[in-house]
């Protein structure tokens, strides 16, 4: 272990955990919705198109949930084992937003999920269609706490510091701090973006293949849809995100843009790429376009923008790390908006669904959407350190006493165990896209199919009514 | 004086684990019974009668641990450094256990032997481990100021290995007394069978932890054997006693619903006297709730939210119970 901190591994070993847990809830809040619209499309236009197809979707949900519920466990646990210091002094904050987040959103998923997958022909339509928004409902409010506490942490507001340990004195403070409205925007709209990125390439897929059924036709283009009305939006949201970063938190902003020296009266550039060098304070090989960077940041064309030399050098997040996931993050919102401005053009021109070169563009930005929330997150995780919690904590304070030796073994059974059951269960999920969705009928099951899927569905859905009384299966 | 906040948030948090034992134990209690059952049939039964309710009941677990950071930050930041290794591998064998409910049905069939055996290892594993820090946590923690002060491996001793298997066996019992509530034919006759011996092993687990326990702890000697608090706790013994008797002789003849809130009862009383033992410290033997207490304001934020939420938790979790009620049986329509 030559060279690497405890420090460095118990981070490690956040950054590894949180970074495969993040994926499956945002395809789960944006899949959830997704299947509220086709659930309420199937019960008023009586179109059997959208029952099919949230049929469809429920079994790619499952998966999904079901690795977003065990790798969320683990979070659960975290704070405690690895960040016992961060815990013991913030927890009388966070403890109490994780507690609502239980309370109000894990419990009202997991309570009516079991309906929503099992309950088809258990209960009423109405009641199942409660079910399934009450899901939904719940992947939302999750979000909602999980982000008060994560802004909490960045912009903390409404507390004190009594003996050592924080006491909040205003919920709604702290709850509805600065950075909160921002992030929770920003991160819900991702999540919805990802996922129609993500369902717009299975479609655009199952298209290429051949697969040109009224099915698949509606999935791409309710995506498509979706994607030219989500895109631009998170845009806009991202950019009143980052004019609040800039006032919160400087020091961030200035090492997203590899902006190292502010001079008074002079105008910020936009340094489009270059490699900001931390022990030499500067960014190497920078392409700058002059005013761009004051534009963009203060709506000012000569506006000021601190540099990181105005932090001391043990305050600086690291510059390097967040000026590219930063950039990968944009980069990858402005083609996601192509692809919704190219959609809308080829649907005026009747070529949506024929125009190849555009459905592979789709399919390869399938996993765009959850690469951009990766760098998204890195950018404002990594950009808020040297801090744990914002210029009251910082990260080498909060770390627990474990030996390295201790945090190589757990990082290990981590990493395998994640790579293992999430590489099995993303395959999983890929396999089951690849099928053609078909109609919901399970007299087409044939005997002797590859997967056992079908066979799973009917013994979850008693139709065999006629045979077996409805309770008697699951 | 004002309320309590502090017993009233070790109630809930007690509350929510008891609920995640009985909860997860039986759907834990199932993947320990996969060893037992070789019929692949039999076991998609057994899968089946716990797949719609098996999130629900490991949010518990969560409610635990969100709970104690919530109302015992100091607790909550001991207890899970000290137990750092443990529950990391409990929460590994929890990842495995619960993807399998998904992927042993969807995935192709050269795959499923895999996820069977991830799903009845996993569940091995989470509950052993789940039984290791329960040892451990009976033995107690050094601490110093806000920190864990002892080594990464004081978890790991004879008793805690003992207690891990201890709740191998509780777990057990109450999968196979659910199974014989959920099941018919064949599978229903196996469990009643089966639970007859995890019952008597489970009673030499209860009898050799109630002696080893005191014996190692003295003050938890003094808590049981001095009088009059003899005469409080003296029931639970006995009512121990009576359970199981009960228990064997209703494990006898045919039977549905009782071997399970028979079962209920023994964790019930296993529970209660583990409280009697350790209370009124979060963090044994020496932090008390009060000293381990987050601020007034935490508590009381958190509290608000929890009395009027769980009871509406209660309500809709005991409703999708009852839409899946009813025994489970091998679809007819299955292996077409």
């Amino acid at each position: 272990m030559v060279g690497i901190s405890a420090l460095m591994l118990a981070r490690i070993q956040f950054g590894f955990t949180v970074c495969f847990h993040i994926i499956f809830p945002a395809i789960t809040i944006g899949l959830a919705s997704y299947l509220v619209v086709l659930e309420a499309m199937w019960l008023w236009r009586k179109d059997s198109t959208y029952r099919d197809l949230y049929f469809f979707w429920t079994r790619i949900f499952a998966v999904n949930f079901a690795m977003g519920v065990v790798s969320g466990l683990v979070m659960a646990y975290q704070f405690g084992t690895n960040w016992s210091y961060f815990s013991a002094f913030a927890g009388g904050v966070t403890g109490p937003l994780l507690a609502y987040e239980v309370l109000t959103a894990f419990f009202l998923e997991a309570g009516f999920l079991g309906v929503m997958l099992f309950g088809w022909n258990k209960v009423g339509p109405g009641l199942h269609f409660f079910a399934s928004i009450m899901v939904a409902l719940g992947t939302l409010v999750s979000a909602t706490w999980i982000l008060a506490s994560n802004s909490w942490m960045q912009t903390p507001q409404g507390y004190e510091i009594v003996d050592g340990r924080v006491v909040p004195v205003d919920w709604l403070a702290v709850i509805f701090n600065p950075s909160f409205p921002y992030r929770l925007a920003h991160m819900t709209t991702a999540a919805f973006l990802a996922t129609a990125l993500f369902v717009g390439a299975v479609g655009a897929w199952h298209m290429l293949k051949g697969h040109d059924t009224v099915r698949v036709r509606t999935m791409l283009s309710m995506a498509l849809w979706m994607t030219l009305a989500v895109a631009p939006l998170q845009i806009v949201l991202g950019d009143a995100h980052g004019l609040n970063t800039l006032h919160y938190q400087p020091a961030k902003i200035a090492a997203i843009e590899g902006h190292w020296q502010n001079t008074p009266g002079e105008s910020a550039p936009l340094i489009l790429f270059g490699w900001p060098d931390m022990a030499a304070e500067t960014t190497r090989f920078a392409v700058e376009i002059p005013h761009l960077g004051s534009l963009i940041l203060t709506h000012d064309w000569n506006g000021n923008v601190p540099g990181l030399k105005a932090f001391a050098p043990e305050d600086r997040p690291n510059s390097t790390v967040v000026f590219w996931t930063f950039r990968v993050m944009v980069g990858l919102g402005f083609l996601m908006v192509l692809v919704g401005v190219w959609g809308l053009w080829l649907r005026c021109r009747q070529r949506l669904f024929t125009c190849r070169p555009f459905l592979r563009l789709c399919v390869a930005m399938g996993p765009a959407g959850l690469i951009a929330i990766l760098a998204g997150w890195l950018t404002t995780e990594i950009g808020r350190q040297p801090w744990v919690v914002y210029g009251v904590m910082r990260t080498v304070d909060a770390v627990s006493n474990h030996s390295v030796l201790a945090l190589t073994m757990t990082l290990i059974v981590f990493v395998v165990t994640y790579f293992a059951v999430f590489g099995f269960g993303v395959t999983l999920m890929l396999r089951l896209v690849g099928q053609e969705p078909g109609p919901h009928d399970p007299g087409l099951y044939q005997p002797g199919s590859i997967l056992e899927a079908e066979r799973y569905q009917r013994s979850a859905r008693p139709l065999s009514a006629a045979t077996d009384e409805p309770a008697a299966k699951n | 004086m004002g309320i309590d906040l502090p017993v009233i948030w070790a109630v809930i948090i007690g509350f929510g684990l008891m609920m995640y034992v009985v909860m997860d134990g039986f759907d834990l209690g199932i993947g320990l019974l996969f060893p037992f059952v070789r019929d692949p049939t039999d076991r998609d039964t057994m899968v089946n009668t716990v797949a719609p309710v098996w999130d629900g009941n490991e949010t518990w677990l969560v409610l635990g641990g969100a709970g104690l950071m919530a109302a015992f930050p100091l607790a909550y930041a001991v207890l899970l450094s000290a137990l750092y290794l443990p529950l990391v591998l409990m929460l590994a064998g929890l990842i495995w256990r619960g993807v399998a409910f998904e992927f042993r049905f969807k995935a192709d069939a050269a795959h499923k032997p895999l996820w069977n055996t991830a799903f009845a290892g996993g569940s091995f594993v989470a509950t052993f481990f789940q039984g290791v820090a329960l040892g451990a946590y009976i033995n107690g923690f050094v601490v110093t100021g806000p920190s864990y002060a002892g080594g990464a491996f004081d978890w790991l001793t004879p008793f805690s290995l003992f207690t891990g298997l201890g709740l191998v066996v509780a777990y057990a019992l109450l999968g196979s007394t659910w199974l014989i509530m959920k099941t018919a034919g064949s599978l229903h006759r196996r469990m009643i069978r089966l639970s007859r011996m995890i019952t008597m092993a489970l009673l030499l687990v209860i009898a050799a932890v109630s002696l080893w326990t005191p014996l190692a702890h003295p003050a938890i000697a003094v808590r049981w054997f001095t009088a009059p608090d003899i005469f409080f706790f003296l029931p639970v013994p006995i009512l121990v006693l009576a359970t199981t008797w009960t228990m064997l002789q209703v494990l006898r003849g045919e039977t549905n619903v009782t071997p399970f809130l028979l079962a209920l009862v023994l964790l019930f009383l296993g529970y209660s006297g583990l409280a009697i033992s350790l209370w009124p410290h979060i963090i044994p033997p020496d932090i008390t709730l009060r000293a381990a207490a987050a601020p007034p304001q935490s508590m009381g934020f958190a509290l608000v939210g929890a009395l009027f939420i769980i009871p509406v938790i209660l309500g809709y979790t005991a409703w999708a119970y009852y839409v899946f009620r009813g025994k489970v049986k091998p679809g007819d329509g299955y292996h077409h």
